[in-house]
C-alpha cells in the first residue's frame, strides 16, 4: 500500500540536498568550532556562513541576532523565561494568547505557578484571531513581554503581527512570536514584522528535527536557559550542532528559492482538498479563517464522529493525518485552540488537520476525496449521535 | 482480502498471544489499548491502563509487527461502569465491574468502533469459546467455557448474545494456560513474565473501600453518604456498629469488630435500614434466589422452568437447579442443594455442561427455611 503523508505540521522529512550538506560534517568536519586549530576554523566557518543564511531568510540586520537551539520549543522557552528572568526584580506581566503551542503555554504556566508571573490568555474570534485592541487593553505598566503566535499549528489562521507589534513598540514591551508553522512557507521580515524575538524549528521545513532558531533583535537583553561556556555570545552555552546547523541554512536556502511557486501549488491543492471534502460530504467545517491562513493547513470539523477514528481508519488506508496538535495526541482532551475559537465540543471531537508539504501531489488528494467519504460514512453509520440525526430528520 | 480483527491489548500475556495467535491464523491484525481511567500510579505490576501498561502493549505490537493505536474511553468507562460500582456498593451489594466493562464498553462501545474501522471482528484474551452451530433457520453462535477448565472466563461474557457474538474472536479458548505462558517465552515476548491481573483495574491496591472514600469525598448528598450504622443478629438483637453498609460483603467474617463467642459473618445487609446481619455459618446458606437483567446467549428458552447448572460467583463450582422466568427480565432460581453466600450485585450465570444459556444479576436472596429453624 502506498503511504500519503498528509502531517507536515507535525514534521516534514529531511530534504535530500539538506541531507547531502550535512553529510560532511558528521566524519569529515567535525572539529569543535570553539578550537583554535584548523579543525575547529573549519567548522566555525560553517556555523557562521549558516548563521548569515538564516538571518537572510528571516530579513535580519545582523547574523549575530541569530542564536541556534536544539528546537522550537527551546527557542520559546529561552524568550519567555529569559525575558520574565530578567524581570525579575519587577512583579512582571505577561500577555499571550490563548491558542499558543503549549511550547508557549507550558512556560507561561510554570513561570505564573512558580515565580508569580501575572499571565493574561487573549482570547480569539471565531476565526482564531486575536485583537489587537485587547493587546492594548492588557497592557499594564508590569507588562515586560507579549508573546502571539505567526500561525496557529492546529488551523493554520495567520495573525496581525504588524499591528500588534506597533502597540508593544509603542509601549516599550518586548515582543516574540512563535513562527514555528511559517517559517519557509510564507516569507518572513523580521524588520518589516516589528519583532524582538521569534522561534523557528529546523523539521518544520525539511531540516532534521533537533535544531531550532531564537532571533534576537541587537539590544533585547534576555536571561540565557543554559549556562555553560561562551557559545552563541553567551546567550545558549553548549558546542554548536554544526552539521544540523549546515543542514537549517540549507533547508532556509531551497525554502527562500522556490517559496512562491510552492506556495501556490500548495494552495491549489488544499482549494482542491477543501472544495472536494464540502461537495462529497455533509455536515462538515472548515475551521480557521478561510483566506488569513497558511496555505497548507486544512482542519475539518466532520460532526456526528471521534476525529480520532477518522485518523486511525485513514492510518489503515496508509494516510497520515492529525486531530489536532502531535504533541498532544492519545487523549481525548478537546484542542484548546479549537475551544478558544468556540467551537463546540461536539464539532472538536470530529476534527482533522490535513497539512500539505512538498511531496503532496494532485493524485495524492485525489485519492483522499475517494476514501474519505467511505470512512466517514462508515464511522457515521456507527454513530449514535448520526441515528438520533437521521431519525430527527426522519421526525421532521 | 485478509479479515481485519481489532485485538483490545491490555499489555497483559493473554492479549498479546491472543494478537500473535490471530496473526499466524491469517487475520490483519490491528492492536488497540484503552484509556480508561487516570491512573495515579506511576508503574504498577498488577494493573492496566498505567502509562506503563500502555507502553508495554505497544511495545509488544511492534514485537509482532502489527499496528497499534490508543483510545480513550475515559468517559464511557466512568458512566458505564465506575457509576454503577459506586451506586452498587452505596446499595450494599458486591458488583462485578468486569462483567459491565465487558458487556458495554468492550463488546458494545469498542466492537463499534472496530467496525468504524472497517474490522470485521473484535478480540480479546478471554479464555472462552465461540461455537457456531447450522440448525436451518441460519447460523447461530455459542458461547462455550474455555478448555483450560481452571482459567475459564465465560462467567465474564455470559452478557453477550447473537448481536455481538458473531463479531467476537477468543483465540485463546483452545489453549491452556500454561500453553499460553511457554508460547510468550518461546516468542521472547517482554511480557512472558509479567503476572497474572486479578484485582479490579480502577481500584488500587485491591481497596476498594479507599476507592470509595475517595469517591465519594465531598459529595454531601443523602445517597451518596457512607453512614455507620446498627450491626444485628437474626433475632434483632444489636452487635456493635459498622462503618457503613458499603463496606462489607456477604459471607464476611473479618474486620466485623464484634465478639460473640462464636464466628460471625455477614448473612445479610440491609440498606434500607442501614443494618448488617450476622449469623453462623450455616446461616449463609440458601436455596433460592431472585435475578435481574436476565439475558440470553441464544435464545430465552421456551419453556419454564428449565434446568441449567449455576453458578453465583466467578471461583464458584456450579450447581444443579431450576430456572423459573419471570416478568419484566427476571427469574427464579432454586438449587437442589442448598449453597454458600449467594451475594447481591454478583452475576449468576446459567450452564448446560460447557454451554453459557445466559445470567443475570442476584438480587434478593430467601433466607434457608432449615438454617432459619436451627437459628433459633
Amino acid at each position: 500500500m502506498k503511504k500519503i503523508y498528509l502531517d507536515y505540521n507535525a514534521t516534514t522529512p529531511v530534504h535530500p540536498e539538506v541531507l547531502d550538506a550535512m553529510m560532511p560534517y558528521f566524519k569529515d568536519f567535525y572539529g569543535n568550532p570553539s578550537s583554535v586549530h584548523s579543525f575547529g576554523q573549519e567548522t566555525r566557518k560553517a556555523v557562521e556562513d549558516a548563521r548569515e543564511k538564516i538571518a537572510n531568510l528571516l530579513g535580519a540586520e545582523n547574523p549575530s541576532e541569530i542564536v541556534f537551539t536544539s528546537c522550537g520549543t527551546e527557542s520559546n522557552n529561552f524568550a519567555i523565561k529569559g525575558i520574565a528572568f530578567d524581570n525579575k526584580d519587577k512583579n512582571c506581566h505577561i500577555i499571550t494568547s490563548a491558542i499558543e503551542h503549549h511550547a508557549v503555554l507550558k512556560p507561561c504556566e510554570y513561570l505564573s505557578k512558580k515565580f508569580g508571573v501575572d499571565v493574561t490568555y487573549l482570547p480569539v474570534d471565531k476565526c482564531g484571531i486575536v485583537n489587537p485592541d485587547d493587546v492594548k487593553k492588557s497592557i499594564t505598566e508590569k507588562t515586560v513581554l507579549i508573546s502571539i503566535m505567526y500561525a496557529n499549528n492546529e488551523v493554520g489562521t495567520l495573525q496581525p503581527l504588524e499591528e500588534i507589534a506597533k502597540i508593544a513598540k509603542e509601549k516599550n514591551i518586548i515582543f516574540h512570536t512563535d513562527a514555528v508553522q511559517v517559517v519557509g512557507k510564507i516569507p518572513i521580515d523580521v524588520k518589516k514584522l516589528g519583532v524582538d524575538l521569534l522561534s523557528i524549528s529546523g523539521h518544520k521545513l525539511y531540516a532534521p528535527k533537533g535544531i531550532g532558531v531564537l532571533y534576537i533583535k541587537k539590544g533585547t537583553k534576555l536571561h540565557p536557559l543554559l549556562h555553560g561556556g561562551s557559545h552563541e555570545k553567551n546567550r545558549r552555552a553548549g558546542t554548536e550542532n554544526v552539521p544540523y546547523i549546515v543542514g537549517l541554512a540549507k533547508a532556509c536556502e531551497i525554502a527562500l528559492k522556490n517559496m512562491k511557486d510552492e506556495n501556490d501549488r500548495i494552495l491549489k491543492l488544499r482549494q482542491k482538498l477543501e472544495k472536494g471534502i464540502l461537495e462529497k460530504i455533509e455536515y462538515v467545517q472548515i475551521n480557521g479563517h478561510i483566506m488569513k491562513r497558511l496555505s497548507n493547513t486544512s482542519n475539518i470539523s466532520f460532526n456526528f464522529i471521534e476525529g480520532e477514528g477518522i485518523l486511525m481508519s485513514l492510518d489503515l488506508d496508509g494516510f497520515a493525518a492529525s486531530t489536532g496538535s502531535a504533541c498532544t495526541s492519545g487523549t481525548l482532551e478537546p484542542s484548546h485552540v479549537l475551544s478558544a475559537m468556540g467551537v463546540p465540543p461536539e464539532k472538536t471531537q470530529g476534527s482533522v488537520r490535513f497539512s500539505l508539504g512538498h511531496y503532496t501531489t494532485e493524485k495524492d488528494i485525489d485519492k483522499l476525496l475517494e476514501i474519505l467519504p467511505k470512512i466517514v460514512e462508515r464511522l457515521r453509520s456507527m454513530s449514535p449521535l448520526w441515528e438520533d440525526k437521521k431519525r430527527s430528520e426522519i421526525r421532521d | 482480502m485478509k479479515k481485519k480483527v481489532l485485538v483490545l491489548m491490555s499489555g497483559g500475556i493473554d492479549s498479546s498471544l491472543a494478537s500473535y495467535i490471530l496473526k499466524k491464523a491469517g487475520y490483519e491484525v490491528i492492536g488497540c489499548t484503552m484509556r480508561l481511567f487516570l491512573c495515579k500510579k506511576k508503574s504498577s505490576e498488577k494493573q492496566c491502563c498505567s502509562p506503563d501498561d500502555i507502553n508495554e502493549a505497544r511495545r509488544t505490537a511492534q514485537q509482532l509487527g502489527i499496528k497499534h493505536f490508543v483510545v480513550d474511553k475515559k468517559n464511557v468507562f466512568e458512566k458505564y461502569v465506575i457509576e454503577n460500582f459506586v451506586s452498587e456498593y452505596l446499595k450494599g451489594r458486591t458488583p462485578n465491574p468486569c462483567i459491565i466493562c465487558n458487556l458495554k464498553i468492550k463488546f458494545d462501545e469498542m466492537l463499534k468502533f472496530a467496525k468504524g474501522l472497517g474490522c470485521n471482528f473484535i478480540a480479546t484474551g478471554h479464555y472462552a469459546r465461540i461455537e457456531t452451530r447450522d440448525e436451518g433457520r441460519g447460523t447461530s453462535y455459542w458461547l462455550k467455557k474455555g478448555i483450560d477448565k481452571m482459567k475459564d472466563q465465560s462467567y465474564f461474557l455470559y452478557g453477550l448474545n447473537q448481536k455481538n457474538l458473531p463479531h467476537i474472536l477468543f483465540p485463546l479458548g483452545d489453549y491452556k494456560k500454561t500453553e499460553i505462558r511457554e508460547l510468550a517465552k518461546k516468542l521472547k515476548l517482554k511480557v512472558a513474565d509479567k503476572k497474572e491481573s486479578q484485582e479490579i483495574c480502577f481500584v488500587e491496591d485491591a481497596d476498594y473501600r479507599k476507592f470509595l472514600e475517595r469517591r465519594l469525598h465531598g459529595l454531601k448528598t443523602q445517597i451518596t453518604q457512607i453512614k455507620p450504622g446498627k450491626i444485628i443478629d437474626t433475632s434483632g438483637r444489636i452487635l456493635g456498629t459498622h462503618e457503613g453498609i458499603s463496606y462489607y460483603t456477604i459471607g464476611q467474617r473479618h474486620g466485623l469488630g464484634i465478639s460473640v463467642g462464636c464466628p460471625s459473618y455477614v448473612i445479610k445487609i440491609n440498606s434500607r435500614k442501614n443494618e448488617i446481619v450476622v449469623g453462623k455459618k450455616e446461616e449463609l446458606l440458601s436455596y433460592e434466589f431472585l435475578a435481574e437483567d436476565i439475558s440470553w446467549t441464544v435464545s430465552p428458552p421456551e419453556k419454564s422452568p428449565i434446568t441449567a447448572d449455576v453458578r453465583i460467583r466467578y471461583k464458584h463450582k456450579e450447581s444443579k437447579s431450576k430456572i423459573y422466568l419471570m416478568k419484566n427480565n427476571t427469574a427464579k432460581v432454586i438449587f437442589e442443594k442448598p449453597q454458600m453466600s449467594i451475594t447481591p450485585g454478583q452475576s449468576a450465570v446459567f450452564y448446560k455442561k460447557d454451554i453459557v444459556l445466559g445470567g443475570g444479576i442476584i438480587k434478593g436472596i430467601k433466607p434457608c427455611v432449615i438454617s432459619a429453624r436451627s437459628g433459633k
